[in-house]
């Protein structure tokens, strides 16, 4: 690890000072990532800002058929809250899913999907659940969220707040995980609004989208078996030493077929 | 003499409330008064010139004290890292060892190669100071592909198509005849992929050199502490054997990987000399993987030819090993003694012929890791056995067993160079068959098949050579050293015992069941003996610990010295009786003659006060044992595995795994039953998620946790362990040895398995999911 000057403030408008005034700064949160790059020396810093100090951006509400879960929130707080288990279970389980225990107790909602890594779990549910993703200085909509591998709508300095879910009907998460890092080598999100079917994938491309082809599809018929004509385009997905862009275009289909079926 | 204690038992490890409550001393928890801290420089690139180096802006930080590379160790005379084993081509001529600098002088060959070492106040400064040092490199074509090495472009002067050796065993002749005039002959093509061993505890070093003495002393995870002290001294020319003691302490595994010299112990204790202070290093998991000697790394073309009822007549095998950059310690014998010469396996094949291409390549060195050379030879036999069966329709459990070598035909001289002593195959193979409920897989199909799932079986009847080896045969055959083991039984005064061995434990037991051993020998209490290993400074020699030879040659020795033990006391027990030592019996401790009776705490007593004591008999009671065994021993089994594949993702699940083994006589069946169950978990390992990939750049893409797959308790099933016993026949303890089973016997299984479910003759490892798909969809 590279020297870095440390800071923890504790307030947002402390944080967004803190990270215009340094030369190279970066926020920490959960650490789960930053920490190894860093300790790897991938990563050089000047200044890391933890987050850690700041009152209210951890903790679970629901109302109003929305679950909000503060940015600071930790994935294992979200796969065992009984509050987003009973109003969104497909999202405690995607939870659950993420990492190993001691990434869960450490690891945030905001970390996670501020980072857009392409294997990451959270960025399905965003963008399947339709989710709004809040600022310090704004909203943005999950569908305009994610941009590209580790890209995201987010400006320098701007920190996530917290994510509003919407609840829906009913939701399924189908994961693939990759055997060594038990990463998402695809990861589908479905969700069913009233009908309406909303498709998250994650780990297929460089970066977290909705699968329109298969929405159109489910919208007509939810049925597993209305998928098997799909075509799920491979242009533009991951190609690397752990599946081709072919074989994750194929697990696309095939996940989504298994959220279908888990649906019920 | 408690009998829960014994030879037998399933004794508690001692060693384990140290290992599991975090309170172990390894190697990276010492640390010495005025300790420095290395770092070493290290090839960015697979094959390139070293130009100038730089160090001007690294020396200026604070707290850096010395950079040095491979022109300092040049200068000062150092040796070159030698290969322990020199085997010879078909011709005769010498393999040719290409020089192995301790730090790279003129050219790096493989990524990660250390060519110099960085020494500051702390890793930090060192790391920093390390990122200081420019290096003019000129990068040069690496050859990476094992399979076109011999047409590449040449990686070392002299060695012409970057070829070792070209070696040979068996009759040429004969059994191409014999394959010419087989009523069938089953083709297969092998890759046997490269594997990274990834001990938990990464390879560490502190030297110190105490400068009033000038004497040295390296503290490091070494499997066989006295070898490197030999090879350190002998080839390296660190410092003469009596100033130079290595200490091996707590150890996190080896698996092979830590039996090696390697350079970064080496420099740092040729570098606390120079910088007068004590230099410790400690592997990062990255460098573990870029500079650990890795495994396996096989291409291989296979024929079986079998007559007309099934027996196999021929079997000629040709491999081109990879070697990667440099020769390491055993890297030359592990694809060609360790492997060629188990080609017979459990079978009667009359004519055997294996040619070894061994190759340079711009890798990391090859060499020993867990089953060494016998993974592999099984794997071809026990891939080609199962296909011929699927290819002549007969069932593969009945080829097998119309082919095996019977209890009568033992000892039995394979076509391969090995006399196997004793076993009996079909009776392993009969309570396998019997713990997998063969009768029942055709219903397990039907059922798995109605969830969507191809369910397959696969068998493996393995054979290994353990117990290395007998010195004479292994020096012939071209080891550097004698494969004996030293053992020293110290019996104190009052009757407790100090136990001293040349084998090292690094998670095998030994402290547990090398004291069953002897206390059981010698009739004390379990608790009043420890066991001493590690340490050249308190051991007397050693060859180590590897190729499951500790119990069958270091456990022999300790036998053999508690013999003389009981031999002298004896003769001092009947002094105290005042009787003949002839008509005194020893049993569990006592010495008995007629109605009188001593107790060995009591001879011990009176061998250090002698005050009546018999004449012409030196005092004391320590006796040291080198044990040389006669022969190999020849560990067999039968692995079972059964996989259930899901035919939409191709992911593999092995749900049954069954394995037989023939250890001998079991001293410890709880340890035997967990080396079984760590040695299957890496053969599946290898079979389903472990692969070393080098690109072709010579860049390793599999570097690190997130991309080289270890396997996981949730990747296995419950396994169902069991043993046959057919005592070996030539070690006092007849043992066989256990430690590389489930790694030698379980890729071969689990692949048959596979190929079975998919109805296809190969597929290569590790099956991976992507690669089950692909074969599903060719259908």
């Amino acid at each position: 690890m590279y020297q870095f000057n440390y800071h923890k403030p504790a307030t947002l408008d402390e944080a967004t000072a803190l990270y215009k005034e340094a030369d190279d700064p970066i926020y920490l949160s959960g650490g789960q990532t930053l920490i190894p790059t860093m300790k790897q020396r991938l990563a050089a810093p000047t200044d890391v800002i933890d987050l850690a100090g700041i009152d209210g951006l951890s903790g679970i509400t629901v109302s109003g058929g929305v679950v909000q879960i503060g940015a600071f929130t930790r994935h294992a707080q979200v796969a065992e809250s009984e509050a987003v288990r009973s109003a969104i279970p497909a999202l405690a389980d995607l939870a659950g899913q993420i990492g190993d225990g001691q990434v869960r107790n450490r690891g945030t909602m905001g970390g996670s999907v501020a980072n857009s890594d392409p294997a990451a779990d959270y960025p399905a549910a965003v963008v399947g659940l339709g989710a709004t993703v809040h600022t310090d200085q704004r909203d943005i909509a999950g569908d305009d969220f994610f941009k590209d591998l580790f890209e995201t709508a987010l400006q320098p300095a701007e920190i996530i707040t917290s994510i509003d879910f919407p609840v829906p009907t009913r939701a399924a998460y189908q994961k693939f995980p990759n055997p060594a890092s038990r990463y998402a080598v695809v990861g589908v999100l479905i969700a069913d609004f009233d009908g309406t079917i909303r498709v998250g994938v994650t780990g297929a491309g460089p970066c977290a989208f909705r699968a329109c082809s298969i929405e159109d599809v489910l919208n007509e018929n939810l049925d597993p078996d209305a998928l098997d004509g799909v075509e799920v385009p491979d242009a533009g997905f991951n190609n690397d030493l752990h599946a081709s862009a072919e074989y994750r275009a194929h697990l696309v289909k095939i996940m989504a077929k298994r959220a279908v079926v888990q649906l019920g | 003499m408690s009998e829960a204690t014994g030879i037998g038992a399933s004794v508690k490890r001692r060693e384990d409330l140290r290992f599991i409550t975090g309170s172990g001393t390894y190697t990276d928890d010492m640390n010495q008064p005025g300790q420095a801290y290395a770092v070493f420089l290290r090839s960015p690139y697979a094959r390139a010139k070293i130009g100038a180096i730089d160090s001007s802006e690294a020396m200026a930080i604070e707290g850096v004290l010395a950079v040095y590379t491979g022109q300092d160790t040049a200068a000062d005379g150092l040796g070159d890292i030698p290969c322990g084993w020199l085997v010879k081509s078909k011709d005769g001529s010498d393999m040719v060892a290409a020089p192995h600098p301790p730090l790279a002088v003129t050219q790096t060959n493989y990524v990660g190669e250390p060519y110099g070492i960085v020494i500051a106040e702390s890793v930090a400064v060192a790391k920093q100071a390390a990122e200081a040092v420019t290096t003019e490199f000129t990068e040069l074509n690496a050859v990476v592909d094992v399979a076109s090495a011999a047409q590449s472009e040449q990686i070392h002067e002299g060695v012409v198509d970057n070829l070792a050796y070209d070696w040979e065993l068996g009759e040429k002749a004969a059994t191409e005849a014999a394959l010419a005039s087989a009523a069938h002959v089953t083709e297969l093509d092998i890759i046997n992929n490269r594997l990274i061993p990834n001990a938990i505890e990464p390879r560490a070093a502190i030297g110190c050199h105490d400068r009033v003495a000038d004497h040295f002393t390296l503290y490091t995870t070494s499997q066989n502490p006295h070898l490197e002290r030999l090879i350190l001294s002998a080839f390296v020319k660190i410092a003469p054997e009596h100033k130079l003691r290595i200490v091996s302490p707590d150890v996190g595994g080896g698996f092979g990987s830590k039996i090696f010299v390697y350079a970064e112990e080496t420099a740092v204790i040729w570098a606390s000399k120079k910088v007068g202070r004590p230099v410790k290093w400690t592997a990062e998991r990255g460098e573990s993987f870029l500079a650990d000697a890795h495994g396996r790394d096989h291409v291989t073309h296979a024929e079986l030819g079998l007559d007309a009822d099934g027996r196999f007549v021929a079997l000629k095998v040709r491999t081109t090993a990879n070697l990667g950059a440099y020769l390491s310690t055993f890297g030359a014998a592990v694809p060609t003694y360790l492997y060629g010469t188990l080609m017979a396996g459990q079978y009667k094949t009359p004519n055997i012929y294996v040619e070894v291409q061994g190759v340079y390549t711009n890798t990391a060195p090859v060499d020993a890791y867990r089953g060494a050379g016998r993974p592999e030879a099984t794997y071809v036999v026990e891939r080609l056995v199962e296909t011929a069966a699927r290819e002549l329709g007969k069932d593969p459990t009945d080829l097998r067993r119309m082919n095996m070598i019977q209890p009568g035909d033992f000892p039995y001289e394979t076509p391969v160079a090995l006399v196997y002593d004793t076993g009996d195959y079909e009776a392993s193979l009969d309570k396998a068959l019997e713990h997998s409920d063969y009768q029942g897989i055709d219903a397990r199909r039907v059922e798995a098949r109605e969830r969507g799932k191809r369910r397959g079986i696969g068998f493996a009847c393995y054979i290994e050579a353990c117990g290395l080896a007998p010195s004479q045969l292994a020096i012939q055959l071209g080891a550097g050293v004698g494969l004996y083991e030293s053992g020293e039984v110290r019996m104190h005064p009052t009757g407790s015992v100090t136990v001293f061995t040349g084998s090292h434990s690094h998670g095998q037991g030994h402290e547990t069941t090398f004291a069953q051993v002897v206390s059981t020998k010698l009739g004390v209490p379990f608790e009043d003996v420890e066991i001493v290993h590690g340490d050249t400074g308190r051991v007397e020699f050693g060859l180590g610990t590897y190729g499951s030879r500790s119990l069958a040659v270091g456990g022999s020795a300790l036998v053999m010295a508690s013999e003389k033990i009981i031999a002298k006391a004896r003769i001092i027990a009947a002094h105290m009786m005042e009787t003949e030592a002839d008509n005194v019996t020893f049993a569990d401790g006592v010495f008995s003659s007629s109605n009188q009776q001593v107790t060995i705490q009591e001879v011990a007593f009176a061998a250090y006060v002698p005050a009546d004591y018999p004449e012409d008999l030196e005092p004391g009671l320590s006796e040291k044992a080198f044990y040389d065994p006669e022969n190999f021993t020849y560990p067999a089994g039968t692995h079972v595995a059964e996989v259930e594949i899901d035919e939409t993702t191709g992911v593999v699940e092995l749900v049954n795994f069954v394995a037989v083994d023939d250890f001998g006589h079991i001293v410890n069946p709880m340890i035997v039953d967990g080396q079984v169950h760590g040695g299957v978990a890496q053969g599946v390992g290898q079979a389903l998620l472990e692969h070393g990939i080098y690109d072709e750049n010579g860049q390793l893409l599999t570097g690190s946790f997130m991309d080289y797959c270890m396997p996981r308790a949730d990747d296995l099933p419950d396994f169902t362990v069991d043993t046959t016993v057919t005592p070996c026949t030539h070690n006092p303890l007849g043992v066989k040895g256990c430690g590389e089973a489930g790694a030698i016997g379980s890729p071969a299984a689990v692949m048959n398995a596979i190929t079975d479910a998919l109805g296809v003759k190969d597929i290569s490892m590790p099956a991976t999911s992507e690669k089950v798909w692909r074969a599903l969809r060719r259908e």
